[in-house]
């Protein structure tokens, strides 16, 4: 350096790293926020109010969650001309207790999550504490935060700002307040943000949330008063993610490293099984083998070269995918509910949901479920409607730099009837897409978390999903064909045939002629129909998959009952097998006739013989589903010529 | 003249009886009728008209669409049968709007109880007027040294001469032609005369062509009445005059040639009563566009697929068609009556006309 040509440096004086080292110090979070507040999502004044509302609204759900409390959120924004908005976060979680308030609310970087690998909303902690910094940085006020913990005591009200320049809290008055409510926490802030152009994100992101958070009931009031309801369509709470350890596919060599340091274990094989997750005996010893190394070596003692040579191996071995308990995905049951709910207005032909089964990107699970609504009064001539959440948060922005769009648009829709220019980009017609990404660790691009980076495996397992919803949706629509045909033969012989009998009967001064056998002549197949009919009652329903053990207070349910009636329009006796598929979480009730096997999502019955214009009746009934949840007969036949029947399709085996 | 239906009402009964018949029989309820497309018209060497081969459509209970009809079969007999029995009759429309209280028998449109009533002519052998139906009044017009004899509603008969007791429109041919309807009384004339247009009527009634040239003219008023084609067929058969069809020169004129001359597709059953074999096409041709330099307009696309279905028309399939069809193609042109007078009114009577009917040896030099 010295020896280069310098233009102009003689001129100023020399520096000396000395001399710089005394102007280097560590800047605070808080500070380095102040000055980069759009990497935390406050970038402008309409982003500032749904980032709030947003951050006090997931906060709000994990507090609920995490106590096992089912979620009621009530959300308010009050308007000033002045550009001035409070916002008030209201939960009835377990409230915080006093000492910690000043650290959750008024310190970035605090929280219990960070370290834990499973899923949760927010992770680094950084979230509401922005929220009352970016409030005091526009505004100058405090933020107010009411806590309630226990049922007989009363709640602590702590109005705080945060000290910058270290990171901390600063308490400006504390008190002690009545509060109606068992226990809760709420918020309140003031900000700077636009209202009038923020509006509309607010109540799409309040309701997106309800869409994948079923279990949640949230009430919002808007500044002129106008009260929105975003119903409660679940009585059970998420199963609660369980912390995991790290996968070894995918684990990076920095971590592997440190893992090896920090261990108690002695010996390698004991470090890689109690360290990692999904490792057993025989993984363990074949990922050694294939590393080169020793079961018995020291994992403190090994060499940067031995770890990279281990990494390696993980990928070279078969290890099962982690444990899913993890994660905490919604059910397609729960999505097709909640979706059903929320597009209640738009009466949509049909809502398919898909979900995969758990994956891994770098040694984080994931996984997949997407859900599609077609048809009713949603626009045919607009861009399809994407909706995206990652562990159940609405994604609102940069829809284009996501992995989910990209996915999207990378299947080739004009093959499901969809329009798309080129086969290419967001397809065009009367449908809502959902996709749900559940992981312990979302891999956003940012820190605003408004979209998922462009990971491989992620990006798969979506368009898999899509596939596969796509391919129901082809099967529903060819369902529906064949359903309207079988109306046509119910109509005709019903209705025509005994009014041709009747008119010709009339015309020549005859009796009515007998049509039993000019029917089964004209039908020439068995066929099958089926309703579904759904019962309110009082007691518990069967106990249901989905329950929590902490749930079962139930106080009612609905029971649907599915009845199937087989008739034999053949001129020959006919036997035959008959499956019905149910919902995985379903519970199967009452079964007529008895039937020869009950699996997990299915019921099979071998039929007694059905002699010639006869009939049978087959019913079951379902728990642990509300109503509307199983809306459609899924059945299939065996041992007879798919040709013969109308209402079921072969089956092709599990 | 009182009309004995016994012979119909039994016709009719056949019908139910057959459907009645199959139920006890355990048999799938069905009709079974010549299937009505230009695929199956074959000609009759007896009666030298095209009647229908002898391919059957089946009409069976076993689609639904089979049985909706089956069922308006069963309510139009009836209906004609009620009819008869209380000696009234009624339009085809009238009867498209008694269908509403058939319930699930109702017609969707005119066009389906017209073709049901015509199917059952073809499966009873019956016509309409003996079903009591009657078309829309259609007002083909007839001038010409005729003295038609009409037996009135008020069942009286009346003379009309259809030059003397007529106006400018002339004499209107009422639905009914039979026997018993009308006769050809006083009759002095060389030759009829049927014209597509109203205008070109209208021409040769004003330029007094009927009486110059001793023709009966009759206006076609597009695709002809049933009740038009049968008073021509009655006209040329009994007085034993030649037939000539005056039309633009479009392939959907030669339609309406075709159905004078062979009898058209719907109503193959009853050529022999409505068609006039020995009717010739006068023009306009394709030949005339280039002879007579005529003002033309462009084939559209329809006009070009119909020209193409008229070359495996099995009617069209003499040397004339064939090669007129051809011909059009190839100009990609067609003309109207009326653009004869890009030569002046009265071009036509005093020019065309006269050429064209020398050539074809009925006017004599």
């Amino acid at each position: 350096m010295q020896n280069s040509p310098r233009r102009g440096g003689n001129i100023l004086t020399k520096i000396t790293a000395h001399e710089l080292a005394k102007k280097q110090k560590e800047i605070s979070v808080a500070e380095f926020f102040e000055r980069n507040k759009h990497i935390l999502g406050f970038g402008n004044q309409t982003r500032a109010l749904i980032t709030s509302v947003k951050e006090g609204v997931d906060n709000g759900l994990d507090a609920c969650e995490e106590a096992n409390i089912l979620p009621y959120l009530y959300v308010e924004i009050k308007n000033h001309d002045d550009g001035e908005c409070r916002v008030i976060v209201e939960d009835n979680g377990p409230g915080v207790v006093k000492q910690q308030i000043p650290h959750i609310f008024g310190r970035l970087l605090y929280g219990s999550r960070f370290h834990a690998i499973r899923q949760s909303r927010g992770q680094q902690g950084i979230g509401i504490s922005a929220v009352v910094l970016y409030g005091q940085l526009t505004t100058g006020k405090h933020a107010k935060i009411t806590s309630k913990v226990e049922e007989d005591r009363p709640a602590v009200v702590t109005e705080l700002v945060i000290d910058t320049n270290k990171n901390r809290a600063e308490v400006i008055n504390r008190d002690t307040v009545h509060w109606d409510k068992p226990t809760g926490t709420r918020i309140e802030v003031s900000i700077i943000a636009d209202f009038k152009r923020g509006k509309k994100y607010v109540y799409d992101y309040l309701q997106s949330t309800s869409i994948v958070n079923p279990h949640a009931q949230i009430i919002y009031r808007e500044p002129d008063g106008t009260e929105h309801i975003f119903e409660r369509t679940s009585e059970v709470l998420p199963r609660k993610s369980i912390e995991i350890k790290p996968h070894p596919y995918g684990v990076e060599l920095g971590t592997l490293i440190k893992m090896a340091k920090h261990t108690k274990a002695r010996q390698l094989n004991s470090f890689l099984k109690t360290e990692f997750s999904s490792m057993g005996d025989r993984t363990t010893n074949a990922a050694i083998e294939k590393a080169g190394l020793e079961k018995t070596m020291k994992p403190t003692e090994l060499t940067r070269e031995q770890f990279l040579a281990l990494n390696k191996a993980f990928g070279k071995v078969k290890i099962m995918a982690p444990s899913m308990d993890c994660l905490s995905p919604i059910g397609e049951t729960l999505i097709k509910r909640s979706l059903k709910h929320e597009t209640k207005e738009i009466s949509p032909e049909f809502i398919i949901t898909a979900s995969r089964p758990a994956a891994v990107y770098s040694g984080q699970p994931f996984q997949i479920e997407v859900g599609l609504v077609y048809g009713g009064n949603l626009p045919k001539e607009e861009p399809v409607k994407i909706l995206r959440f990652a562990n159940r948060v609405p994604l609102l922005y940069q829809q284009g730099g996501c992995v989910i769009t990209q996915a999207i648009t990378s299947i080739d829709w004009r093959r499901y009837g969809l329009s798309q220019p080129a086969g290419k980009g967001i397809p065009t017609g009367p449908a809502i897409f959902l996709t749900h990404v559940s992981s312990t660790l979302i891999p956003f691009t940012s820190e605003s978390k408004e979209a998922i980076a462009d990971v491989n495996e992620i990006e798969n397992e979506i368009k898999l999903a899509f596939r596969e919803c796509a391919r129901k949706v082809q099967h529903h629509i060819h369902k529906e064909v064949k359903r309207a045909k079988t109306r046509e033969k119910f109509d005709l012989i019903t209705k025509i045939l005994p009014e041709i009998a009747k008119k010709s009967a009339d015309m020549l001064n005859k009796p009515v002629p007998s049509l039993d056998r000019v029917i089964t002549k004209i039908m020439d197949v068995v066929w099958i129909e089926d309703l579904i009919e759904y019962e309110k009652v009082d007691r518990a329903p069967v106990q249901t998959t989905l329950t929590d053990e902490l749930h079962e207070e139930h106080k009612g349910g609905t029971i649907t009952k599915s009845r199937i009636l087989v008739v034999n329009y053949k001129r020959n006796p006919q036997k035959f097998n008959l499956y019905a598929i149910i919902p995985e979480d379903a519970v199967v009730g009452t079964v007529t006739p008895t039937p020869t096997k009950i699996a997990n999502n299915y019921i099979k019955w071998k039929l007694d013989t059905i002699p010639p214009a006869n009939k049978l009746d087959v019913n079951f009934e379902l728990a642990g589903l509300e109503k509307g949840d199983f809306d459609e007969n899924d059945l299939y036949i065996e041992n007879i010529n798919p040709a013969f029947v109308i209402g079921a399709d072969k089956w092709e085996g599990e | 003249m009182k009309k004995d239906y016994s012979e119909v009402i039994n016709k009719i009964d056949e019908v139910a009886s057959k459907i009645y018949n199959d139920f006890e029989k355990i048999e799938i309820p069905s009709l079974n009728l010549p299937t009505r497309t230009k695929a199956n018209i074959k000609f009759s060497d007896k009666y030298n008209v095209w009647k229908y081969g002898t391919s059957i459509t089946e009409r069976s209970a076993k689609s639904l669409d089979g049985a909706y009809m089956l069922l308006r079969t069963m309510y139009m007999v009836d209906f004609i049968k009620e009819m008869i029995k209380i000696n009234k009759s009624s339009t085809l429309r009238e009867m498209y709007y008694i269908s509403e209280g058939w319930e699930l028998a109702k017609f969707h449109s005119q066009q389906e109880s017209n073709l049901l009533a015509e199917d059952l002519e073809v499966i009873t052998s019956c016509m309409r007027e003996d079903f009591k139906l009657r078309p829309e009044e259609d007002g083909a017009r007839v001038i010409g040294n005729v003295t038609i004899e009409e037996v009135t509603r008020n069942n009286t008969k009346k003379e009309i001469h259809c030059q003397d007791d007529v106006g400018d429109a002339g004499y209107s041919i009422p639905y009914n032609v039979e026997p018993e309807k009308i006769t050809f009384k006083n009759f002095d004339a060389d030759f009829v005369i049927a014209i597509e247009t109203g205008g070109m009527f209208d021409r040769l009634a004003e330029n007094n062509f009927d009486t110059s040239n001793r023709a009966i003219l009759v206006h076609l008023k597009g695709q002809p009445a049933r009740s038009t084609r049968r008073f021509i067929k009655r006209l040329c058969s009994e007085k034993n005059i030649p037939v000539l069809v005056f039309t633009d020169c479009d392939p959907w004129s030669y339609r309406i040639f075709a159905s004078i001359a062979y009898g058209a597709i719907k109503t193959a059953h009853i050529s022999e009563y409505l068609a006039t074999p020995s009717s010739q096409y006068l023009g306009v041709t394709p030949s005339d566009i280039e002879n007579y330099d005529l003002p033309t307009d462009s084939l559209t696309k329809e006009d070009i697929n119909a020209l193409k279905s008229e070359l495996t028309d099995p009617r069209f399939q003499d040397s004339f068609w064939k090669g007129e069809i051809k011909l059009q193609l190839k100009l990609g042109k067609k003309s109207e009556q009326q653009a004869l007078a890009k030569y002046g009114l009265d071009y036509v009577t005093d020019t065309y006309l006269p050429e064209k009917l020398t050539e074809m040896g009925i006017l004599k030099k």
